[in-house]
């Protein structure tokens, strides 16, 4: 017997799951006025202090997205967007170098603690002096805080300068290293590559820039903190990381936002670069505001990530854990271009009360003997629906190229959807492609087994979610599958009384 | 009389899944009343409602309690959660164990254990004194400790998932623990080892009800009373003389007694 969850009870609270983590800061914001035009990206240029190419590059996207209309593909369902109504540039209103913790805003600081960030790393991000040598048995991790458009603070600056590591916001690298954002800056994905792409080329006014040079282990893992804090701002961020030959990184990105009635837009776009033998590793924790029990408010999360391995040898490996956003839209795609390359894919996408996703990779192989390898785990519940779209294309060059691809879906109630899209593409014989999918539900039997052991039904429907999951999680790092396995059980965790 | 378990005049019903809204009485008015300490034994027909009756006393919530009442330990059983039964110290061994694909046996035994001392006030146990525990029992109950480190169930044997369940039933310590069907499947070894495990459990605080069609689990558990259930009703009482009576002459006529 394995029938649903019918238990009206244990599905009502599936639906009113509250969002943990809704706050909003009150910061003084610095606000363009809404709308698009010319005189907003010139703006945005002139208030990020932008050299006159970056500006040229900026209007030149715009003009590509003004011919272009939003992608209408996805299983997802959404009223449009009014792009006028949007506020493209907010910054908050920042205080010469917050160089001690008593001259960081402490509204700031105490968004840092609800996010739960830990002190130490609080301390860091408002620069405190010596707060790098304070004990802490955790590896360190250098954070690049987005708060809002403007990165507030960059830390672990120093260890990773003496490495030769560059790990600054994007605005900063545009007037420090312009000659390597000029080569790299759209090289992956291109501003028209789709309607998203072109509106953030235009608007982007923040995000992380990384450069690894060559032979360099990074020290460190890199994180960010994204956050979405002003009413109305569609937040675009650009990051763009670079691993030169044998050079290896691993970028950590985690969200939270603060609960809104408007839903706000998301359009990100992450650019990732490995050269000959480099090694890329980038993990996200999302858990952006989902909309309220009838599926008002929330983010619409519309983001653009590829990745291209562009020497021999390089790998590059995208962990995701997608637990918030109203509609998610999102495919983190590798592009296998050097040979022997390797492409990886470890996705665990939750949805709830009224959330849709579509989200799932492409693996583009193009080089000899490329390898991808892509582990998407579905978890629907309430009246949500979650669609995992994945490509597989295997290019005439792609001699002896193998891809494996598995996809599980796991239903809790029966008013929740879990599709399957692959699409597998071959130019060359001697490729092997396998795709595996499973779709299952957390049967009624389940749930009384565990029960009947002691568990209650939240704990019993973590267990088995997090068993679920573990294939993915155990990919992400340390310190992030903590977060995300909490994360998880968050998620899901009005699903029981 | 100091009954654990005392259930009168007990109807339910099971949830029809083709049909909506209907429910289908099983059990027709049960009495039964267990004191401290003793080995209660329910043998009876194919669909006479053995089964029912554990889920019913367990908390499944496909069955319907529809009139009747069960106290257990002084207070209303049917009042609480299939956890709290637990944490109040029920325990069922499942007929078909369930499979739990991707959560480790190890860590679901120690969640369970912890959960069950959490409520009834006890210290959570650490996973290393917890680890020293179960490798104890693991070897009394001849349990390889390979099955630890599998998913709950999942590709095991029939033995080895009952072997599982009475592991689970001996880390528990229920005060009152219902077999359904434990015996069912196994080879004598498997047999001597359930029946070693409700043994150990044994003492004046603890009380049993086993659900069984065979006299051979029998020979390894005394029993103090064997209770026939037919047509959802027990018709029958009677001493451990009961099921060599009933295993040579079948149910047949203390059902057709019963109906007369």
């Amino acid at each position: 017997m394995t029938k649903l969850t019918q238990d009206p009870a244990l599905l009502k609270q599936l639906e009113t799951n509250t969002y943990k983590w809704g706050f909003e800061t009150q910061i003084e914001m610095d606000m363009a006025p809404k709308g698009l035009n010319e005189d907003i990206i010139r703006l945005i240029s002139v208030r990020k202090e932008e050299p006159e190419w970056m500006l040229e590059w900026r209007l030149k996207a715009y003009r590509l997205w003004l011919t272009m209309t939003p992608p209408d593909w996805g299983k997802v369902n959404h009223p449009n967007i009014d792009f006028q109504d949007l506020h493209y540039y907010a910054a908050p209103k920042k205080k010469k170098g917050p160089k001690s913790l008593d001259e960081v805003d402490p509204e700031l600081l105490r968004t840092y603690e609800k996010l739960g960030i830990p002190l130490k790393e609080r301390a860091i991000l408002a620069g405190v002096e010596g707060a790098e040598e304070m004990s802490d048995v955790r590896a360190p991790i250098a954070i690049d805080a987005v708060f809002d458009s403007v990165s507030v603070a960059t830390t672990f600056r120093e260890t990773l300068s003496e490495a030769g590591v560059i790990f600054c916001p994007i605005s900063e690298a545009i007037k420090d290293y312009p000659e390597l954002v000029k080569k790299y800056l759209g090289s992956v994905v291109p501003q028209g590559d789709n309607f998203y792409t072109a509106l953030n080329s235009a608007v982007f006014t923040d995000g992380s820039f990384v450069y690894i040079p060559k032979g360099v282990r990074c020290p460190m893992e890199l994180s960010t903190y994204f956050r979405i804090n002003a009413k109305n701002t569609g937040q675009f961020e650009r990051t763009l990381i670079i691993a030169d030959d044998k050079a290896t990184v691993s970028y950590l990105e985690g969200c939270t936002a603060p609960q809104r009635d408007e839903n706000q837009l998301h359009a990100a776009v992450v650019e990732l670069v490995a050269m000959e033998d480099a090694f890329i590793k980038y993990s996200t924790v999302q858990n952006w505001y989902p909309g309220d029990k009838d599926g008002k408010g929330g983010i619409y999360n519309f983001v653009t990530k590829r990745g291209v391995c562009r020497g021999d040898r390089a790998r590059i490996s995208w962990t995701q854990v997608e637990t918030g956003s109203a509609i998610t839209w999102k495919y983190p795609s590798c592009i296998l271009q050097g040979e022997g390359s390797i492409g990886e894919f470890y996705s665990v996408a939750v949805t709830n009360g009224h959330q849709q996703a579509d989200t799932g990779t492409k693996m583009i192989h193009i080089g000899r003997n490329t390898r991808s390898t892509i582990l998407a785990k579905t978890i629907s519940a309430g009246k949500s629906d979650s669609t995992y779209r994945g490509l597989v294309r295997m290019l005439p060059r792609a001699k002896d190229a193998r891809n494996f691809t598995e996809c599980d879906s796991l239903l809790i109630g029966d008013q929740c959807g879990a599709h399957t899209v692959p699409y597998i593409e071959s130019q060359n014989s001697s490729v092997k492609i396998e795709h595996e999918a499973t779709t299952s539900k957390i049967s009624e039997e389940q749930l009384f087994y565990c029960q009947q052991r002691g568990l209650s039904q939240e704990e019993a429907i973590g267990l088995i979610v997090n068993g679920f999951c573990k294939d993915v999680l155990k990919e992400l790092p340390m310190e992030f599958a903590v977060e995300a396995q909490q994360l998880l059980q968050i998620s899901l965790e009005g699903s029981v009384g | 009389m100091n009954n654990i378990l005392e259930i009168r005049d007990l109807h339910a019903c099971v949830m029809d899944e083709t049909a909506e809204n209907s429910c289908k009485e099983i059990l027709k008015g049960v009495n039964l009343s267990i004191p401290a300490g003793e080995t209660h034994v329910i043998m009876g027909p194919n669909g006479s409602g053995k089964s029912t009756l554990s889920y019913v006393l367990s908390g499944h919530p496909s069955y319907n309690v529809t009139k009747g009442s069960v106290t257990f330990k002084g207070q209303d059983l049917l009042a609480l959660s299939p956890d709290e039964r637990a944490a109040a110290g029920l325990f069922l061994a499942f007929q078909a164990p369930i499979e739990l694909p991707g959560v480790n046996n190890a860590n679901f035994l120690r969640t369970s254990v912890n959960s069950v001392r959490k409520a009834r006030g006890e210290e959570e146990l650490d996973p290393v004194n917890f680890l020293k525990l179960v490798r104890e029992l693991s070897k009394k109950l001849s349990f390889s400790t390979d099955m630890l480190k599998r998913n709950v169930n999942v590709g095991f044997s029939g033995g080895e998932k009952k072997r599982n369940e009475v592991l689970q039933m001996t880390l528990l310590q229920p005060s009152f623990a219902i077999l359904d069907e434990t015996d069912s499947g196994l080879d004598i070894d498997a047999l001597r080892i359930v029946a070693e495990g409700v043994n150990g459990l044994r003492s004046p605080e603890f009380s049993s009800l086993i659900i069984t069609h065979h006299q051979r689990l029998l020979d390894h558990i005394q029993p103090d009373y064997i209770h026939v259930l037919a047509k959802g009703r027990i018709i029958h009482t009677g001493g451990p003389e009961l099921s060599r009576q009933l295993e040579a002459e079948g149910y047949g006529r203390l059902v057709g007694e019963a109906d007369a």
